[in-house]
């Protein structure tokens, strides 16, 4: 149906012309769901661009063919193009809330491209707008019709953008990353109405992720990209048991999934003695009751509705929850960011609930308990160097100056394994990973005994997240650190974790220790979480 | 309503900067009115006729009683009240000022989408030109140079005194303003007069004005262009029509329309030049010479009526907002 011969795109720079494709092959057939998986910088968006021809400014074809149904993509001019977009080959989007115009109503925007493609008229555009939306199962799609995106969920967004896609019947449906920054229930749903209609509809469809496991529960066939080449391809069962390619090998490595230890995510050559920590029964902090509610537009908001938990000296906690069910709350809570509206934390023997926010910067305990921030690139001053970033702790609230600071820098610098040559340099010219690092050293550059990670490796690709999350298991061995893992990716959560804590809307719904409610959960809230967690196959040959 | 009840404080507080800024000015009003042969005396004498014998907090509640009453007070140098000449000549202030900024967003807007639809082509950089000379120009040295060129060497412009020649005679007062009076009159003559007068210094303050205009239109329009919905309608097989206009143009509005506003505050104060250099009788003009004779009343009541034609002027573009931007609306209930 379609078919790509060594296709090349390449952009143009002030620095020169990049190319992001390099000679590329493939075919999807009749009815296929073809995965395309790599890591970012890859190109497997820009393959999907280019196919579509929507490339942004600078970017052109330089070689190759794109034939779809006897149509040449590459040559066709703008006009024949614009019959095929939406009508033959559709595209979703990642971001979908950004994706739909922010001030145009829903509905409105369905009927631009059903009528554009003259599919509806004036007078039946609303009633086929509307039977749009229901085909993707957007419940009262009345009402609905009139809502712009800013009023509907991520996940809602998601389907409208679907609605649009697939509002005038194409053949090819191209996913490029259509759930990431979604909740794991909400990308569960998703994936399964795309699929569902997919086959519903007889379509094909290509996928682009850069999560294996999810490529490999939903597609028939997978292409692994690198660098603008592929570097595989076969169906998911044989690329998770037998990956051939060394880079594809590496990935399957660093996708977790149930079963294997922290260590097994890295590359085999380069996995070091496990650690262990040590894990006392002496209670660290203690949460007992803690209430957190904001006042809201609408009344109240109830952010968290009274939580105790316990995390002991050395023990690494995960705290599991979809978007608004309170977790970073809490953590803001814990860190001594946010004042809590009524309850106990208890550290250390004392109350730091009782410390306001403001004042707690001046607290000698504020060198005990630290932060990893979610995202390691705005958590970083654009206009520090990675030694100054490290520094700043260091000089504020420990006090060293001069030689002394140099030193503890580039000791630290060490313990997190960033290279020395790269103190120097500012966020901007550091990698994901590199940047993952600088954060970690702040964390920890004071010793402390308790450190929040929120989410430290959301934004990284999996290759690094293995990396960093070996850094972190390695740290807490060497330096007795107690960890509370904030995450909404259960596997991460499973491989890291002692103990495990599920919230929702507020209010712990289960916890105990990791190994028991991973397998058998008590909770029907923690079972919806697991099952909708992507499930890579198992591997057969355990390498 | 809550955003007009909002705007109160604001009049309150002009009202009390303006009487004491005034008052804070140097030159004494009764010397200057009693004339050039008064005595001590009748200088005194003045004084006490104008009532600023009395301590500043009386004077003070004596003014807003006035105004309450809708009283602004009588103005020294023209002998009539301040109301009375400010009705007269806001209206000739504001067609100009109008006409101006409309013929500047006729001409930035399309550049700007011209030029952010085409980055580094030619009308990108003439898009840069423009931005860059309306920005370094300043409005009485175009002012007279369109002078020069269009009255004096070309002799296509009638005279740059005022706003209508003598020729002619004055529309009926509907409006207040010539254009829209002699339309409504029927008097096709007496506007193709007034038009003529207007077209000079309307042009020089739309140089002045377009320049920020046309540049965030380019901005904005860019920010709009390479935003994700952007990528959608396209993908979706949009023309480029809709595109642009349904899709980015409206997302780039906003800014677009903050910038207006700023503009036209800005028009307002550069009026005070371009109406000294084409004899034009609007309050800018008024104001400046009430200044220089320490005419407090006429002073105040300019000072007033700008701010409240400010005051409306957010009004106006926060309701601009809420019809462009549905998030906007939500947001404040």
């Amino acid at each position: 149906m379609l078919t790509v011969t060594d296709l090349a795109v390449a952009f143009q720079t002030r620095r020169g012309e990049v190319d992001a494709v390099r000679g590329i092959s493939f075919e999807v057939s009749k009815g296929e769901i073809l995965g395309i998986v790599g890591e970012s910088g890859s190109g497997k968006s820009v393959t999907s661009y280019a196919l579509m021809r929507i490339l942004d400014a600078g970017g052109t074809i330089k070689a190759g063919e794109a034939t779809y149904s006897g149509i040449d993509l590459r040559r066709s001019a703008e006009v024949d193009m614009r019959d095929i977009r939406g009508r033959e080959i559709s595209m979703i989007f990642q971001n979908p809330r950004a994706a739909l115009n922010p001030i145009r109503k829903v509905g409105h925007q369905i009927e631009d491209v059903l009528r554009h493609h003259a599919r509806a008229t004036r007078y039946d555009a609303r009633e086929k707008a509307i039977a749009a939306l229901e085909a993707v199962k957007i419940n009262d799609a009345e009402a609905r019709y009139n809502a712009y995106p800013f009023e509907l969920s991520g996940g809602m967004c998601q389907r409208i953008v679907c609605a649009i896609a697939l509002a005038c019947d194409p053949r090819l449906l191209i996913a490029d990353e259509p759930t990431t920054g979604l909740d794991i229930t909400t990308q569960k749903a998703v994936m399964d109405l795309v699929r569902d209609l997919i086959r519903e509809r007889d379509m094909s469809s290509i996928l682009i992720t850069h999560d294996l496991g999810l490529a490999a529960q939903y597609c028939d066939r997978i292409l692994v990209m690198k660098d603008g080449v592929i570097v595989e391809q076969g169906d998911p069962v044989q690329i998770f048991s037998n990956p051939h390619h060394p880079y594809s090998r590496k990935l399957v490595d660093a996708t977790p999934r149930a079963g294997e230890s922290v260590r097994s995510l890295l590359p085999k050559q380069e996995r070091g003695e496990e650690l262990n920590p040590k894990v006392s029964d002496e209670p660290l902090l203690e949460v007992r009751n803690l209430v957190k509610t904001y006042a809201g537009k609408s009344g109240p908001v109830h952010a968290v509705k009274g939580i105790s938990f316990t995390i002991n000296q050395g023990q690494c906690v995960g705290l599991v929850g979809e978007s608004g069910c309170g977790k970073s709350t809490t953590s803001e809570i814990l860190v001594r960011l946010l004042d809590a509206t009524s309850g106990e934390v208890i550290f250390d023997g004392d109350d730091i609930a009782r410390v306001p926010a403001r004042s707690f910067t001046k607290d000698r305990r504020r060198a005990d308990i630290q932060m990893v921030f979610q995202d390691a690139t705005d958590s970083l001053n654009p206009r520090h160097t990675a030694r100054q970033t490290i520094a700043e702790p260091l000089r504020r609230l420990g006090g060293m100056r001069g030689a002394m600071l140099t030193v503890r820098i580039e000791e630290l610098a060490a313990l997190v394994g960033l290279p020395l040559s790269l103190l120097d340099r500012f966020p901007h010219q550091l990698s994901g990973g590199q940047k993952a690092r600088v954060g970690i050293a702040r964390a920890v550059a004071l010793e402390p005994k308790f450190l929040i990670l929120d989410e430290p490796t959301a934004a990284l690709d999996v290759s690094i997240q293995a990396v960093v999350l070996n850094l972190l298991v390695d740290l807490r061995a060497k330096l007795g650190l107690s960890y509370l893992f904030v995450s909404h990716d259960l596997h991460v959560v499973r491989l890291l974790c002692d103990h495990v804590i599920v919230m929702k809307d507020g209010e712990i719904v289960e916890q105990g220790a990791a190994k028991d409610v991973m397998t058998n959960p008590q909770s029907d809230y923690t079972k919806t979480l697991l099952a909708a967690a992507p499930k890579p196959p198992e591997r057969r040959q355990v390498t | 309503m809550l955003r007009v009840a909002q705007s109160i404080p604001v009049v309150v507080g002009v009202v009390i900067i303006s009487f004491l800024l005034t008052r804070a000015l140097p030159g004494d009003p009764a010397v200057y009115f009693a004339g050039v042969t008064a005595d001590a005396e009748s200088i005194e004498q003045t004084r006490v006729a104008m009532g600023l014998d009395k301590p500043l907090t009386q004077q003070f509640f004596i003014y807003v009683g006035d105004l309450l009453q809708g009283d602004l007070g009588q103005s020294l140098s023209s002998g009539r009240s301040v109301a009375e000449d400010l009705a007269k000549r806001l209206p000739a202030s504001l067609e100009l000022t109008l006409t101006a900024l409309l013929l500047a967003i006729a001409i930035a807007v399309p550049l700007g989408v011209l030029a952010a639809t085409r980055p580094g082509t030619w009308v990108d950089h003439l898009c840069r030109v423009v931005v860059t000379a309306g920005v370094s120009l300043p409005t009485f040295f175009t002012g007279i140079l369109l002078i020069y060129i269009f009255y004096y060497l070309l002799g296509v412009a009638p005279s740059p005194l005022g706003r209508l020649d003598f020729i002619y005679l004055d529309p009926d007062h509907v409006t207040g303003f010539y254009l829209i009076d002699a339309a409504l009159m029927g008097d096709w003559e007496t506007w193709r007069g007034a038009a003529k007068q207007l077209f000079l210094p309307a042009t020089t303050l739309a140089l002045f004005t377009l320049a920020p205009v046309a540049r965030m239109t380019r901005a904005s329009m860019l920010t709009a262009l390479s935003s994700d919905f952007i990528r959608t309608a396209r993908a979706v097989g949009l023309s480029s029509r809709t595109v642009l206009f349904r899709y980015a143009f409206r997302n780039a509005l906003l800014p677009v329309v903050t910038t207006l506003g700023m503009v036209f505050s800005f028009a307002l104060g550069a009026n005070v030049l371009v109406e000294k250099v084409f004899a034009w009788p609007g309050i800018g003009s008024y104001a400046v010479d009430a200044l220089v004779v320490s005419d407090y009343a006429a002073v105040q009541g300019f000072v007033l009526a700008m701010a409240l034609l400010f005051v409306a002027l957010n009004l106006v573009i926060d309701l601009l907002y809420t019809a462009i931007d549905p998030r906007i609306g939500f947001s404040s209930k």
